[in-house]
């Protein structure tokens, strides 16, 4: 399956439900591991870390990284 | 301890997921922890994804080979999804049983033990496509009778499908379609 694809089968802006755009900065032949996510209608931004989609709203991401 | 590890409650769900799933499942486990349910179905539908609202949790079950997601419950997830599992946390803990930590989302169900599962319920639409089904593990400890009472308010169907006798509390499996 081809993983940007399946990706983006699966997740949706969580604040809009917009389509997400993915831009890539780091895979390797099974995943995505570094790059993020862009919302095409809002514009919000939602980073992929160690292979992981972080799908929290900005808001929320902050409470959660400062905890 | 950092992630809930798994426990009776998560082998009661475990249980009756493997009931519940069929081959042609695209499956999604909310809350997965350290990724015990869905690393044990992994193969047997089409696809299986894990959410975890906690850092650690989403990268331990990450280290199990799962598709993780980092958010609340299914928020930013696409409405694809025919079977989602949840374990959600069901104790009212009080204010000084609190850590202030990843562990009190993973045990904290707020008033009565529920808030959590109802929230899930409240939303599940978002992500279950039409025919689509889910499965919760609640406690006697938590309000159950107020959890069905708002899943017929809303129109889905619930039947117990799973059941575990603890020393000090029952467990029950819910499907809800």
């Amino acid at each position: 399956m081809d993983m940007r694809r399946s990706l983006l089968d699966i997740l949706a802006c969580p604040i809009c439900k917009g389509e997400l755009a993915l831009e890539v900065e780091e895979e390797d032949e099974e995943e995505i591991l570094k790059g993020k996510l862009i919302c095409k209608n809002c514009k919000v931004e939602y980073p992929i870390e160690d292979g992981i989609p972080n799908m929290l709203p900005p808001d929320v991401r902050e409470k959660v990284e400062s905890s | 301890m950092k992630v809930y590890p798994p426990s009776e409650d998560s082998e009661l769900l475990l249980e009756a997921v493997k009931k519940e799933l069929k081959p042609d499942d695209v499956f999604l486990e909310v809350g997965t922890g350290s990724g015990f349910v869905a690393k044990n179905i992994l193969g047997m539908c089409k696809r299986v994804v894990a959410t975890d609202i906690s850092p650690f949790a989403v990268r331990e079950a990450k280290k199990k080979g799962l598709d993780v997601i980092l958010t609340d419950l299914f928020s930013g997830l696409k409405r694809v999804f025919t079977l989602v599992a949840f374990n959600p946390p069901y104790l009212e803990l009080e204010h000084w049983e609190k850590k202030q930590d990843y562990m009190d989302l993973a045990l904290d169900g707020g008033r009565g033990g529920i808030e959590v599962a109802l929230r899930f319920v409240d939303r599940l639409d978002e992500v279950i496509v039409d025919g689509g089904r889910a499965i919760i593990v609640l406690s006697s400890l938590s309000n159950i009778r107020e959890f069905l009472d708002r899943c017929s308010k809303i129109g889905y169907e619930v039947k117990a499908i799973g059941y575990k006798k603890l020393f000090f509390e029952e467990l029950f499996a819910y499907l809800i379609r």
